[in-house]
């Protein structure tokens, strides 16, 4: 048996998951913020609703309440700034899925890559942990 | 009485489920990854479980951001796979084992796990993708599954500490179910992925194949990995592998590893499996 060393302070635990360079961590204050953004995409789970949101995008986000800057986000397929505003990818992926993109080609949208750039960096072993593990230490 | 014969820790990725449906598993893409598992089909093949505990996380698919349990289980007779977004997966509905999972569930809640009890859920890829590498295309599932949710998206998570213990607690309430049956756990996710951002792609094979090494050790060193470890080697989504970690509790202090794999990329993905038994 280990007894595991003392708990880590929560404050210390929550500023360390924001120091990973391009990353958003689905923190508390995240899921809290984007409540409303995650149950819209979640919505686009049922045909209807696919239906409803095709013929006017518009209109089917004005039924929720998220902010105007969320919804442009949304017409936009900007992921980068939905996962700022408290977007979750599992839950946007019913955007990818409403669109007919495969979950990969959507996640490149958030790279500064092309597709074929970000698939070929994936065949060639993907991105190196190197220089991206924290953005104050730099490593 | 119920024993734990074996583990199985394995990357649930959602692509490998379309291979499988689509006929694509011996393409020069799905062909090394398929080949790796041709082991462990034929092992789990001959040591025929009746019951499956299955370690996955739901991905947006029966639970939405409303309800958001750490630990759940399965006490429900059948799943049926869950429609993601593309329809359902035509694979065969899960039979669950309800008496098992209520014993498990009893048994827990005394060991002072809170527990989240589901009766009716629809199961994503992360519980059918892995049935699918271990069992290809049957007409019915060979086996009876329990499914274990695991909150792994909203922070905090659990943390490796607290999923060997759970695995741990389990294997005391398999122990104590009468009927004589054979039990597989199976933890699932990972290994090193990136799914958001700019620095999605992220994979690391050094440091998947040193955790698979930590599994294989006859010490639990691996449960006291802190999140943001995983987080910053392995990308956002590599904090699946936690949950590998409920497996490994499970076969409790030493193991003996019959099977190991690991191979890049698969889509976004480091895929990686193990076989464990407890040693004796
Ligand atoms: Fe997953």
């Amino acid at each position: 048996m280990s007894d595991p060393a003392p708990r880590q302070p929560i404050h210390d635990y929550l500023a360390e998951l924001e120091d990973i360079p391009g990353t958003r961590i689905f923190t508390a204050a995240r899921a809290r913020k984007g409540y409303w953004i995650n149950q819209f995409a979640m919505s686009l789970m049922k045909a209807d609703n696919r239906a409803r949101f095709k013929a006017d995008e518009r209109a089917y986000l004005d039924e929720w309440t998220i902010s105007e800057p969320a919804k442009q986000a949304v017409l936009a397929r900007d992921y980068n700034a939905l996962l700022d505003l408290g977007g979750n990818v599992y839950f946007l992926s019913k955007l990818f899925s409403t669109d007919g993109l495969p979950f990969a080609e959507a996640v490149s949208t958030m790279t500064d890559m092309s597709w074929p750039e970000y698939r070929q960096m994936m065949l060639d072993g993907g991105r190196s942990p190197q220089g991206n593990r924290s953005i104050k230490g730099g490593y | 009485m119920a024993r734990i014969t074996a583990g199985i820790g394995s990357s649930h990725v959602p692509l490998l489920g379309v291979a499988v449906d689509q006929g694509k598993s011996r393409d020069d893409y799905f062909g090394p990854i398929f080949a790796g598992y041709d082991w462990t089909k034929q092992w789990v093949a001959e040591a025929k479980p009746d019951v499956v505990i299955l370690v996955y996380n739901d991905h947006a698919s029966a639970f939405d951001a409303n309800i958001i349990p750490t630990f759940a289980i399965g006490c429900g007779e059948r799943y049926k796979p869950a429609d993601e977004g593309w329809g359902p997966r035509k694979v065969p509905d899960v039979e669950g084992h309800a008496d098992l999972a209520w014993h498990i569930a009893q048994s827990l809640i005394l060991d002072d796990f809170d527990m989240t009890i589901i009766n009716e859920m629809d199961v994503d890829h992360g519980l059918t993708v892995p049935l699918s590498m271990m069992f290809g295309q049957p007409v019915a599932w060979p086996c009876k599954v329990v499914p274990l949710a695991v909150n792994v998206v909203t922070y905090p998570v659990p943390s490796g500490n607290r999923c060997w213990a759970l695995g741990e607690a389990i294997a005391r309430a398999v122990a104590s179910f009468p009927e004589d049956l054979n039990v597989q756990i199976w933890g699932t996710g990972g290994m090193s992925h990136q799914l958001q951002g700019p620095r999605a792609g992220l994979l690391n094979r050094e440091w998947d194949n040193r955790f698979l090494d930590l599994l294989e050790a006859d010490d639990d060193a691996v449960r006291h990995i802190p999140h943001i470890e995983y987080l910053r080697e392995t990308g956002s989504e590599g904090i699946e592998m936690v949950m590998w970690l409920i497996m490994r509790g499970a076969l409790g202090k030493a193991v003996k590893r019959l099977h190991r794999h690991y191979h890049i990329p698969c889509s976004n993905t480091a895929i990686g499996h193990i076989v464990l038994e407890p040693a004796p």
